[in-house]
């Protein structure tokens, strides 16, 4: 179901199915507009609630943010706006990041976690590609293992006002540039040595945007319990790529 | 009216199978195309060039700011405006420009501005531009999403350091500095013209209208393509109550003048061709980064689109490599004898209501002597026929004020 919390500069969109202990989901760049098949498929046994983010769908202002401590800070009204103070987690790209930043700076913010290709380091002997200079064509293969497919998601569905879905769509891409560009490292490196709490990490193999490596470069660095979990047939979208095979991890790593 | 001769200064060398081999002449130019002997000479012919333009009577030269560029080589305009401070009289210096929001702090831009009127002795005309995408996000890796702002503060500070009588802290969004205080400061006083390049956006149109400050429209696309901004851009000039004095607007416009047409259609087809077709190669990857552009423009742009495509469903366009042919016809080039320029330029200058008007003269590998032959045709026989106009009816404000020419420095003269 679709609702709303209340924030200093506006309402802002919280999904949410299913009951349990909650589970905060948080999506990657431009958000959902309904929660996604991994979801429903955990709200079996949890309560799954996702606030959106700055810029995403529903997330309101972001063109206020300036710098990281600025989306921590937005970040955290979301997580105490939904009630999910100290949840369990399940961050994707630029949701993995700014969690796994919560996690060192925070750590009672967020309870255990589960990073979906997340942003945040940049290796220059293995680059991410750079999602913002990639010719229309080309982005949906850059995003997804099922390119056609992906598309199809992103086109106006009937009905839609196209311009709306469009400016919608930018506005997305444009917060994610707010809070990654250039390169998207924001000095998260110096920082994962701090967070303690369970990690699960989960890439799909054919990530185009993250290279699948950087798991490895995460697992080094975080000093707490870490557990990798790749996915065969997933590109950088995962929970569009594989979202029975990505429910089924988290699952068996949330117990 | 005022005429300005404009320099892109192209790398004139660039392979004939560069398209094919290349994905762009921008942002990622491959490095091994760059022969620095060859820009050693292309720099100094085109400053030659400028200086000549000065010579035979040009009202300004203008340079401009790219980055990682193989049409434009120059990153820093205020290089070349430095030397042609020395090595010019009369004409207006318009520098056009530097983009703000890439000078930290901005206040480098006050500073530079500054000397470059001093030494000029009050011949600038700063030019403010944004910056495309190529350069600013993508070669300088400015966050398109913070770059409006970050270039609204930056004027916002320039402005205040020229005209501020004490020092004083700026506690910006963007920029912190306890102690602004330019030294030096511009000899036009409270600081000189102030030009702004711009796309066709109606917040720019707004934010001219607002300050007082010139618009000039840069295309590559020619008089028929810039009907449509210049129109929007009176238009809201009348929506605002501005007065349509035509030296708000300035427009560039190419030109190819010879001493017939089909003379001129053998001496520039290959320059422009080159221009058209290997300079204008931009990888599409860098033309919109996400927050380049406002919502509102998006919003236009859009439903434009959406427009365009229901109309043009069964006709999509094609010509991305134009033939000279097509390049002229579209109105991209000018070319003609010097009176045939000088009708058009004359109409073009009248329906587009412009009192500024930049020439290119040279353009795409033109050479050296055949760019001073179309400089000189137009100096002696295409201006002195468009020379007056609109000069009765209006007034230039935004022209720059020089200190006296009795007053003035002479630069020493060269010795051999």
């Amino acid at each position: 179901m679709s609702g709303s919390v209340s924030l200093a500069d506006g309402p802002c969109q919280v999904l949410s199915a299913g009951s349990g202990p909650p589970l905060g989901l948080l999506a990657d760049v431009g958000g959902w507009a309904v929660l996604p098949e991994f979801a429903q498929l955990l709200a079996d046994s949890r309560q799954v609630v996702a606030p959106a983010l700055p810029g995403q769908v529903g997330g309101g202002d972001f063109r206020g943010l300036d710098d990281l401590p600025d989306w921590l800070a937005a970040t955290l009204d979301r997580i105490e706006a939904a009630d999910l103070v100290g949840a369990d987690f399940v961050g994707f790209g630029i949701g993995g990041l700014l969690l796994a930043e919560l996690a060192a700076l925070s750590p009672a913010s967020v309870g255990r976690l589960v990073l979906v290709a997340p942003f945040g380091l940049y290796d220059a002997g293995e680059p991410t590609a750079d999602p913002f200079a990639a010719r229309l064509s080309e982005q949906p293969a850059l995003w997804s293992a099922r390119p056609d497919d992906y598309a199809a998601a992103l086109a106006c569905p009937d009905g839609e006002d196209p311009v709306e879905w469009q400016v919608t769509h930018l506005r997305g891409q444009e917060a994610a540039a707010r809070l990654l560009w250039p390169l998207g490292d924001l000095g998260l490196a110096k920082r994962l040595r701090r967070i303690q709490t369970e990690v699960l990490l989960v890439w799909g193999d054919d990530d185009r945007i993250v290279p699948p490596s950087y798991a490895k470069r995460f697992a080094d660095a975080i000093a707490g319990p870490v557990s990798v979990r790749s996915l065969p047939g997933a590109g950088h979208r995962v929970d569009f790529d594989q979202p029975r095979a990505l429910a089924e991890a988290i699952q068996a790593f949330l117990g | 009216m005022k005429l300005l001769w404009f320099h892109l200064m192209p790398y004139t060398d660039l392979p004939s199978d560069f398209v094919e081999r290349h994905p762009s002449v921008w942002v990622d130019i491959d490095p091994a195309l760059f022969d620095a002997t060859k820009a050693h000479a292309m720099y100094n012919d085109f400053m030659d060039e400028l200086e000549a333009a000065a010579e035979l009577g040009f009202d300004g030269i203008c340079v401009n700011e790219h980055h990682q560029n193989g049409y434009g080589l120059m990153p820093s305009p205020n290089l070349i405006a430095s030397s042609l401070a020395r090595r010019t009289r009369d004409a207006a210096i318009c520098v056009m420009g530097n983009s703000l929001a890439l000078y930290n702090p901005p206040t480098r831009v006050a500073e530079e501005f500054a000397m470059l009127d001093c030494i000029s002795g009050g011949r600038l005309i700063a030019g403010f531009p944004v910056g495309t995408p190529m350069d600013t996000c993508y070669a300088y890796g400015m966050n398109p999403s913070q770059l409006r702002d970050r270039y609204y503060e930056a004027h916002d500070l320039i402005l205040r350091a020229w005209t501020a009588d004490e020092p004083f802290p700026w506690n910006g969004r963007y920029q912190k500095l306890r102690y602004v205080n330019p030294w030096p400061r511009p000899v036009q006083q409270p600081h000189p013209p102030v030009w702004i390049p711009g796309g066709g956006s109606v917040e720019t149109w707004q934010w001219c209208a607002e300050r007082d400050y010139v618009y000039t429209y840069l295309s590559y696309f020619g008089y028929k393509a810039g009907q449509a901004t210049m129109s929007g851009f009176w238009n809201e000039m009348d929506r605002l109550g501005k007065d349509r004095n035509p030296f708000r607007a300035g427009f560039l416009q190419f030109v190819g003048v010879a001493e017939s047409r089909q003379e001129a259609m053998d001496l520039y087809r290959e320059p422009a061709e080159y221009f058209y077709n290997r300079c204008l190669h931009v990888d599409a990857r860098y033309a919109q980064p996400p927050g380049y552009a406002s919502e509102k423009t998006i919003r236009a742009r859009v439903e434009s689109q959406v427009a365009r495509a229901a109309r043009e469903a069964s006709a999509p366009s094609s010509a991305s490599r134009p033939s000279f042919e097509d390049i002229v016809e579209q109105g991209y080039v000018v070319v003609g004898s010097p009176d045939e320029v000088a009708e058009r330029l004359r109409e073009v200058a009248v329906d587009l209501n412009v009192g500024q008007l930049m020439l290119l003269l040279q353009y795409g590998n033109m050479s050296k002597d055949l760019t001073l032959y179309n400089t000189e045709l137009f100096a002696k026989r295409v201006k002195p026929q468009l020379a007056g106009l609109f000069e009765d009816e209006w007034e230039n404000q935004w022209w720059p004020t020089p200190i006296a020419g009795d007053a003035r420095a002479q630069p020493r003269a060269l010795s051999s």
